[in-house]
């Protein structure tokens, strides 16, 4: 997506944009990319089974935001999940044990790929029926209010989730509640362009999807989801105002995913080669490098030891989750309800 | 002891359990300022306020999914389905989601969410307004499926219901709302999940029920009775899943003979589910094949007549427990 007018656009205070933070930041944003890559192989390899969503090329909206969160914020997201989780502090390792189907997995090997949870974490799931999960995200951010907190929800969902009727009925109900600040949600639509193969042009009667929300007195922005300082910086803003407003809040990350919609998804029929290619040029991870280079002498060195640390953490983590056990047969049976019947008293 | 109607043990149950724990909140249209299309939750907007008592716009997807996300996060919504018809509309949140969301967690999720409400023919609603759920939802695991015949019953499932730790679909039957019964008074009374009982003893034939039908169920037994000289014993299912069958197993050990009423069609529904596992259970035990007494196999007409015709009804009790009789004419 070209960036227009209206996104927010990084100034660049060096002061700022040199903090030892944003290293981090690069660094979390390089091990998303290398954790990614290293599941297409292991998909490949059948150590993987069922879908496979990856988020390359979209790590400055999982990082942008995610970064600006503090402990006890909670977040929903579909099921192109893998980077919120490592976001949010997941260890690598035992996601990639979730999506080997290993009863050291984030959901003991019970959910996969699509499913990854990490409560512990503020990480409530992971969900495969597109734009179901924003009515729970709504009703968490109600919770968070009711138990008279300052925590907030931020729910991420896709260009794609915007024509289903749960995604109404939240945002409805979001901009209601928010009206008595018992709503701090922050909406988070991931723009990549695309609902599977379907580009927005082909699937939205309004192309402007920021303009959607605001239709439910929901305040939104829109942001260049490419510009991981971009992102941070509107999160940061938004996410103080929300703990003091109680209402909610919805960021347009205009980004792109260079993979295909899933691992099954080889033509990709819907979008050019060039296209792709002329997208590539604006990889996150490589505006964030070069910024940080140019102003902050990040040296080539220092990426490649940021480079070597990521590569031996993904290896780490495949090892782990190769070496790990699948769950027990009783886990078949574990986790449906948490109380089991009949209860009889004579048995 | 007190008598009560089976609205008002039901309102209680809400009410004491709001008084007993600040976590459990209601939400539905119209149930506040309002008061509710069947007034069950009348005056509990004044006396909770707003956010304990959520009027939402229809939005049956909405609601329920937002309070399937409240109570992952601790709270205890009741959902007030304005008739279990409309819940369909939410089967995403209810079968994707709050049944779903405890397994593929691997456990590190509570859903402590009701979703009651009317359900069931009688009052010329035809075809949308009037039909019955409990082997819809009673399909998948995850959920707990409630179907109380009494007043007490009502309560003390109700209480268990907003007190556990999973999702529950809570079918209540319009057609029982004016019933009166004796309900404990004491706010501790709850009724275990998945425990049948024996609500009226005979040893010639079972006939194994739940929620409206037990009570017309009784109704033909006590006709059988003093017409015809036969003792129906009468199991009272209470919860659909999780499903308490051993008592029926044990009457039927005595009886040798089983009758399975539900007011739902008969293609793939609760009394399909009841017989088979009888036949599986105790097959050797049985003088006559399980027979069942169900609607008819039609959506609901609205004609007064029509209606009647598509509804199971005291005589067709009575048919089918001479039948396994083999006392038929």
């Amino acid at each position: 997506m070209a960036k227009t007018k209206e996104q927010a656009s990084s100034t660049i205070d060096p002061a700022a944009a040199c903090a030892p933070e944003w290293t981090e930041i690069l660094r979390q944003m390089i091990l998303i990319r290398r954790f990614e890559e290293a599941t297409e192989r292991e998909f490949r390899k059948g150590k993987i089974g069922g879908y496979l969503h990856v988020y390359s090329g979209q790590e400055a909206v999982a990082s942008g935001i995610i970064t600006a969160l503090t402990k006890g914020d909670i977040l929903f997201t579909g099921y192109r999940d893998h980077a919120h989780a490592l976001a949010l502090g997941s260890e690598p390792r035992r996601v990639m044990a979730e999506l080997f189907g290993k009863s050291t997995g984030v959901s003991k090997g019970k959910g996969g790929s699509m499913h990854l949870f990490d409560v512990e974490h503020g990480f409530y799931g992971g969900y495969g029926i597109v734009g179901g999960h924003l009515t729970l995200a709504a009703g968490a951010a109600y919770a968070l209010r009711y138990q008279q907190t300052e925590r907030i929800a931020v729910c991420y969902f896709g260009d794609g989730a915007m024509n289903i009727g749960s995604f109404h009925e939240a945002m409805n109900m979001a901009g209601l509640w928010g009206k008595d600040g018992m709503c701090p949600i922050l909406f988070i639509i991931e723009n990549n362009g695309y609902a599977m193969g379907t580009s927005v042009e082909r699937h939205s009667a309004l192309t402007d999807l920021a303009q959607r929300v605001r239709a439910y007195n929901i305040q939104t922005e829109k942001v260049d989801g490419q510009d991981v300082f971009a992102v941070r910086g509107v999160a940061d803003r938004v996410v103080r105002q929300m703990r003091e407003t109680g209402k909610p809040y919805c960021i347009e990350a205009i980004t792109y995913r260079f993979s295909g919609h899933g691992a099954a998804d080889i033509l990709q029929p819907y979008r050019s080669k060039d296209e792709v290619e002329e997208h590539r040029h604006r990889d996150p991870i490589g505006i964030l490098r070069n910024r940080l280079g140019e102003i902050c002498g990040l040296t080539d060195a220092d990426v490649k030891s940021i480079e070597d640390w990521a590569a031996s953490e993904v290896a780490a983590a495949v090892q782990f989750a190769e070496e790990s056990a699948p769950p027990e047969a009783e886990e078949l049976w574990r986790d449906i309800v948490a109380e089991h019947g009949p209860v009889r008293e004579n048995e | 002891m007190s008598e009560k109607s089976y609205r008002d043990a039901i309102r209680d149950a809400m009410m004491e359990e709001m008084d007993r724990d600040p976590n459990v909140l209601i939400m539905g249209e119209d149930i506040g300022v309002y008061e509710g299309t069947f007034r069950i939750t009348a005056g509990m907007l004044k006396k909770y306020g707003g956010k304990r008592v959520i009027d939402t716009p229809i939005a049956e997807a909405g609601m329920v999914g937002t309070a399937v996300g409240m109570a992952m996060l601790g709270l205890r919504p009741i959902v007030e389905m304005m008739t279990m018809n409309f819940a369909i509309v939410a089967a995403d949140q209810i079968l994707n989601h709050a049944a779903k969301v405890r397994y593929f967690s691997g456990g590190q999720v509570d859903v402590p969410v009701v979703i009651r409400g009317p359900q069931g023919a009688g009052v010329q609603l035809s075809a949308q307004h009037s039909q019955t759920f409990e082997s819809f939802y009673a399909h998948f695991p995850g959920i707990k499926v409630v179907a109380p015949a009494t007043p007490a019953d009502a309560k003390g499932l109700l209480k268990t219901s907003i007190r556990g730790r999973d999702p529950v679909i809570f079918l209540e039957s319009a057609a029982l709302y004016g019933m009166k019964g004796e309900v404990p008074d004491d706010p501790n009374f709850t009724v275990p999940f998945g425990v049948s009982r024996v609500a009226r003893e005979g040893s010639d034939v079972t006939i194994v029920s739940y929620s409206r039908m037990l009570q017309m169920s009784l109704i033909a037994a006590e006709k059988l009775s003093q017409d015809e000289g036969i003792e129906c014993e009468v199991i009272d299912l209470r919860t659909l899943r999780p499903l308490d069958l051993e008592p029926a197993y044990a009457s039927v050990t005595k009886t040798h003979r089983c009758v399975v009423v539900q007011e739902q069609w008969k293609p793939f529904g609760a009394a399909a589910e009841i017989a088979a596992s009888i036949t599986e259970t105790v097959f050797d035990e049985l003088d006559a094949p399980v027979a069942r007494v169900t609607g008819e196999d039609v959506p609901m007409p609205y004609a007064r007549n029509l209606e009647l015709l598509a509804t199971p009804h005291e005589q067709h009790v009575i048919a089918a427990v001479k039948k396994v009789m083999y006392a038929n004419g």
